[in-house]
């Protein structure tokens, strides 16, 4: 059962605003002048606009003191939004044993270790303080989540690349099932940082023909796709058992009821960069049986869809999975279109806007698809892509990411009957 | 450099390592860093790293580990402090 939703997303901050953007299709695009000046090709991103002061309303000033890290910035605020939005204090004298966090993310604030290597390198390596490896460790986000909470169970980082995100959830889900856990604050946070930014560029995957044009680069399955846009961020869930979240008279926003995980291991089509279409069939077939839904079920998937050329590709693997294309095809919308790919985030900020899908009755639009591409359209209906927000009642939601490494991971979420 | 300037300033560098700011306010030379203003033993650190770029000073790691009372920690100031000039 989702009890609690946070979210900080490149188009708003906290569950309210972000409603209201995907709602209308606000985008949260913006033109970095920094990218500009150091010669990418790419000089957009999706950035929240995030206030580091607003840290002040969820920790302590002395562990403020010296907290550098975005990602945890990012990470701690969806998840104490979640935790609080799901009515608990984040106070608590005893560990909670019953509680536990999976929370991914790709890599700690490379921007802010730079620092860290210039002392370093200048043999002032004592001047760098206590703060500096609780933040550089992959698990910062985690130790920082679960530290303000006082939570006991499993607290795990998990890493996937852009699966991260609904692997983790999966993660969370299935520790309630398997009956390690009562509740799991679960999701994922993404800075995507100068340095990690520019390697991306380097790999020419990113949109570079829409400079002058912010809010238009994100073009998921159009014609004139040319690339992702970096985006970064955090989206936090509390799951909890049925039952423990009764108890409490806790309000249920919507079940994942099952998903599966998986890898193409890198054969068959699939590399480092590219997923093995039949790893990806298998992901979504075995989550589908996994949650007991028949393709014709699925009002909604909410796709990986980057906005690169491997789009007609997932489209394609979603039609073969589900045998279902042209006017069949379900609904279909990215997320991306509005926020760019937020990499590690993608998952849980993408599961969140699902969520609130379900809960409010709606499809938000893929914004920037006035030019499908034919070669999608071929397989899924073009009224299966919606441009417009289309108001209707959505019970199960497929959602998806793939990531590289050729790693897959899907989720199947369903309105709470 | 009087002790008591020492202590003045001092009490800046403690300030974003405690949150019990009214006892920060009356420390003295008794006063325990960890069990009394509550502070991680972790960030005695960076204590000792904020006082030593305030006062440019050097203070290594065997007498660092003398300062966990506000008195001795204004010793060993002072001494620095006065080896300086």
């Amino acid at each position: 059962m989702v009890t609690g939703l946070g979210v900080v997303a490149p188009n708003a901050i906290g569950v309210p605003a972000f409603l209201h953007a995907i709602q209308n299709g606000i985008s949260g695009i913006k033109f970095i002048p920094r990218y500009q000046e150091l010669n990418f090709s790419c000089h957009l991103a999706g950035m929240p606009d995030f206030k580091w002061e607003s840290l002040n309303n969820y920790l302590s000033e002395v562990t403020l003191h010296g907290l550098k890290g975005t990602n945890i910035g990012y990470g701690l605020v969806a998840a104490m939004d979640a935790w609080a939005d799901s009515g608990m204090p984040y106070d608590t004298e005893e560990p909670r044993w019953e509680t536990g966090c999976v929370f991914g993310n790709s890599i700690a604030d490379t921007e802010a270790m730079k620092n860290v290597i210039t002392r370093v390198d200048n043999k002032e390596a004592r001047k760098l303080g206590s703060r500096v490896v609780e933040q550089a460790m992959n698990s910062g986000v985690t130790s920082y989540i679960s530290g303000r909470l006082g939570l006991g169970n499993r607290v795990i980082t998990n890493s996937a690349a852009c699966a991260t995100g609904t692997q983790a959830i999966l993660m969370g889900y299935e520790y309630i099932k398997d009956g390690y856990a009562k509740r799991m604050v679960v999701g994922s946070a993404e800075h995507v940082d100068t340095y990690v930014y520019g390697a991306f560029d380097s790999m020419r995957v990113l949109s570079r023909k829409f400079n002058d044009h912010p809010e238009q680069a994100s073009r998921p399955m159009s014609a004139t796709a040319g690339g992702f846009i970096p985006g970064s961020g955090a989206g936090a869930l509390v799951l909890e058992d049925l039952d423990f979240a009764l108890e409490r008279g806790a309000k249920i926003y919507a079940e994942v009821i099952g998903g599966a995980s998986n890898s193409g291991g890198q054969r068959v089509g699939g590399t480092m960069t590219a997923a093995n279409p039949t790893g990806v069939i298998r992901c979504i077939n075995e989550a589908l049986t996994e949650s007991g839904i028949k393709p014709e079920q699925i009002d909604l998937i909410s796709g990986h869809l980057t906005a690169t050329n491997a789009d007609r590709q997932e489209i394609q693997n979603w039609s073969d999975a589900l045998q279902l294309k042209g006017d069949n095809f379900p609904l279909t919308n990215s997320l991306k279109s509005m926020i760019g790919h937020c990499l590690s985030a993608a998952g849980s900020i993408e599961t969140v806007a699902s969520i609130l899908q379900i809960v409010h009755g709606f499809v938000h639009p893929n914004i920037n698809l006035e030019d499908p591409n034919p070669e999608i359209t071929n397989l899924a209906g073009v009224d299966s892509l919606p441009v417009k927000i289309i108001k209707k009642e959505v019970n199960i939601v497929a959602k998806a990411n793939f990531g590289f490494g050729d790693v897959n991971s899907c989720l199947i979420l369903s309105k709470f009957n | 450099m009087t002790r008591h300037e020492i202590l003045d300033e001092l009490k800046k560098v403690i300030a974003p390592y405690t949150t019990n700011k009214e006892m920060l306010a009356g420390i003295d030379d008794q006063t325990d860093l960890i069990r009394d203003l509550k502070i991680n033993s972790a960030n005695l650190v960076d204590i000792i790293i904020d006082a030593e770029a305030k006062y440019d000073i050097e203070i290594d790691y065997d007498v660092a580990d003398k300062m966990m009372i506000v008195g001795s920690c204004i010793d060993v100031i002072s001494e620095k402090v006065n080896e300086k000039q």
